[in-house]
């Protein structure tokens, strides 16, 4: 009532006012959001196309059929590939995805079927998805202790695939653990209900729904132990000549990467980028393959 | 029918000693996993008995790292790296978000699956790569124009100028970080991505249907709902930081010299073990396997952190 008849539009306007300007902030505010928000993306994936396209252009030059067949050169020398390490590569991972896939299911079916609400099973769950984020390093380190110190120190390429087989185990438990538990309950229950024992119940019906699933935790194990070099310094540690000797050292492709792209010598950097390469696009590859598998193969539960 | 009879108790008393032995062999490779942990940790504690005697507490917080009088102290390899590790972060959350935020809000559907597709792919090439791309692309750049322009405009501040005084060698504290600041932002993103989309929608769609802009949407819904995991996220960058090795390995310089500046060459834990490890001597050694103690023992705190945060969210989803 003591707002007299020329105030009243006065206020009027200056709350106009205020409402404009807070408008106009918050429309500024969001525009600014937006556009740093659409930076950070291009960031990302410049960097991405950067990496990729540094590995493809330095590397593309050393690809040649020599490359997976030749031995590594000493330095200086013409020639040469990288045929001991792709191959030992291959033996270490294959052995290490051997280890590691069959106790890491079992792991993971027990955390799924049997765990239930038992501590047992949390505290386990806990660990293994600390061990999933752990170090690599401190994976070869314990290795080392376990295995290459009590041999008398002699590496070899067991202790490699040992170290790779401790990265496997939790990829494939957390992935095992996951899958099976989206197996729905009525398979079990209408097994059960037939008189299946419980072991038979799980080899034979659950392994079955959730084989893509698992599947693809070993291609994801695959794809993270093929580039891994860290835990393979110090237990396979790396040889020049070919060796198919499981108790002694062996080369393998990222340790090969890793002593000669520090070199000063360019054929050896040409070499340690064709790995980077092959390497690189292998990953890709088996990461793609493992979400296709996963995504064609999605329940679709909601 | 009476042998059916007869049979049956035998059958059900061998299906019972199966379950029995598939339960316990299932048991046995659960427990394998706790053992591959603790068994982690102390053997590289009992391994590193002999530097942890010999040194004492000094182990520590001395600077002196010297492998050829036997005198280890690891102050230098763990302040390189949390300092790396902080570097990185620094970089990395502020973008990992601007990705989350325009893969969950901005970006227009069918272009969500690509880029998302595509910056989960930057998390899955190998760590060597990234190190090995620092060291012929990014030490170059450091060297020709960053390093020198830091000299010319943070250099001179007269506070944290000495963190960006130094030789424009290329390599050091910043350009580690800056590394794994890359390795990161997929790892952070992808989680920050995964909790944004656990919002309700019915919240998100509240807020817009007041007028609420993206920004605000984000910043008062979708953030104050998933806050305890996204810190979640951060710790797992975090503890990825602290361990990884190839990357910093190659663009760390591998100094153990303790230098107050971003700019100089200095080590990490990881890169430390990864260079000496196989041509260390016994007590070098003993030294190197407990300083791989002392990363475990950070990264398993953070790491445990950033699972117990995450999961907190998992339980207000209701799985």
């Amino acid at each position: 009532m003591a707002v007299s008849g020329s105030a009243r539009p006065q206020r009027q306007a200056a709350t106009t006012q205020f409402a404009e300007r807070l408008y106009r902030r918050r429309r500024l505010s969001n525009a600014i959001a937006l556009t740093l928000s659409c930076a950070a993306a291009a960031f990302g994936l410049i960097f991405l196309f950067w990496i990729l396209w540094t590995t493809v252009s330095k590397g593309i030059g050393g690809i040649s059929w020599a490359l997976f067949t030749q031995p590594t050169p000493p330095p200086m020398a013409e020639g040469g590939g990288l045929g001991n390490a792709f191959f030992g590569s291959m033996v270490m991972c294959v052995l290490a995805i051997v280890i590691g896939t069959p106790l890491g299911i079992a792991a993971g079916t027990w955390l799924s079927e049997y765990a239930g609400a038992r501590k047992l099973g949390t505290v386990v769950r806990f660990v293994n998805d600390i061990l999933l984020s752990a170090p690599s390093i401190v994976l070869g380190l314990f290795v080392y202790t376990l295995v290459v110190a009590q041999m008398g120190g002699s590496f070899s390429a067991l202790a490699g695939a040992l170290a790779l087989a401790f990265i496997v185990l939790p990829v494939v438990v957390r992935t095992t653990d996951e899958m099976l538990r989206l197996v729905p309950t009525q398979m079990r229950e209408a097994a059960l209900s037939l008189g299946v024992p419980q072991w038979k119940v799980i080899t034979q019906v659950l392994y079955r729904g959730a084989s893509a699933g698992i599947v693809t935790g070993v291609l994801l194990a695959l794809a993270r132990i093929s580039g891994e070099t860290a835990p393979l310094l110090f237990t396979a540690f790396g040889n020049q000549y070919w060796s198919t000797d499981l108790m002694r050292p062996m080369a393998s492709v990222p340790v090969v990467m890793y002593q000669y792209a520090g070199s000063p010598y360019e054929s050896w950097q040409l070499l340690a980028w064709s790995g980077a390469l092959v390497l690189t696009t292998f990953v890709l590859l088996i990461s793609l393959a493992a979400r296709a598998l996963l995504l064609r193969n999605r329940v679709p539960n909601d | 029918m009476a042998h059916a009879l007869a049979t049956t108790p035998v059958r059900s008393r061998k299906d019972r000693r199966n379950d029995a032995l598939f339960q316990y062999l299932l048991a046995g490779a659960a427990i394998l996993v706790l053992i591959a942990l603790t068994g982690a940790a102390l053997s590289m504690l009992w391994g590193g008995r002999e530097a942890l005697l010999s040194q004492g507490w000094t182990f520590f917080f001395s600077t002196e790292w010297n492998p050829v009088e036997n005198r280890y102290g690891a102050l230098v390899p763990i302040y390189g790296t949390l300092v790396t590790a902080l570097l990185a972060l620094l970089l990395a959350v502020p973008v990992s978000f601007g990705i989350a935020f325009f893969l969950t809000e901005v970006a227009p559907v069918w272009l969500r699956g690509p880029i998302g597709t595509a910056v989960e792919l930057l998390a899955g090439i190998p760590s060597i790569i990234y190190g090995m791309w620092g060291l012929f692309v990014l030490v170059p750049m450091m060297t020709e124009y960053v390093t020198p322009w830091l000299n010319d405009t943070l250099g001179s501040l007269p506070v944290i100028g000495v963190m960006f005084q130094g030789p424009p060698l290329g390599i050091g504290y910043l350009t580690a970080g800056f590394v794994l600041a890359i390795m990161v932002i997929p790892f952070i993103c992808s989680i920050m991505r995964e909790v944004f989309l656990t919002v309700p929608n019915r919240l998100k769609e509240s807020a817009y249907a007041l007028g609420c802009t993206r920004w605000e949407v984000v910043k008062d819904i979708v953030l104050p709902y998933t806050r305890t995991a996204v810190v979640g996220g951060i710790f797992l960058g975090l503890g990825r930081a602290l361990g990884e090795t190839m990357a910093v390995a190659f663009v760390i310089g591998n100094t153990v010299r303790f230098s107050p500046s971003l700019l100089e060459p200095g080590t990490t834990i990881a890169a430390l073990i990864a260079n000496d490890f196989a041509e260390a001597t016994d007590t070098y050694r003993s030294a190197l396997l407990l300083l791989g103690f002392v990363l475990f023992i950070v990264t398993f705190f953070v790491l445990a952190i950033a699972r117990l945060m995450l999961s907190r969210i998992a339980r207000k989803e209701g799985n």
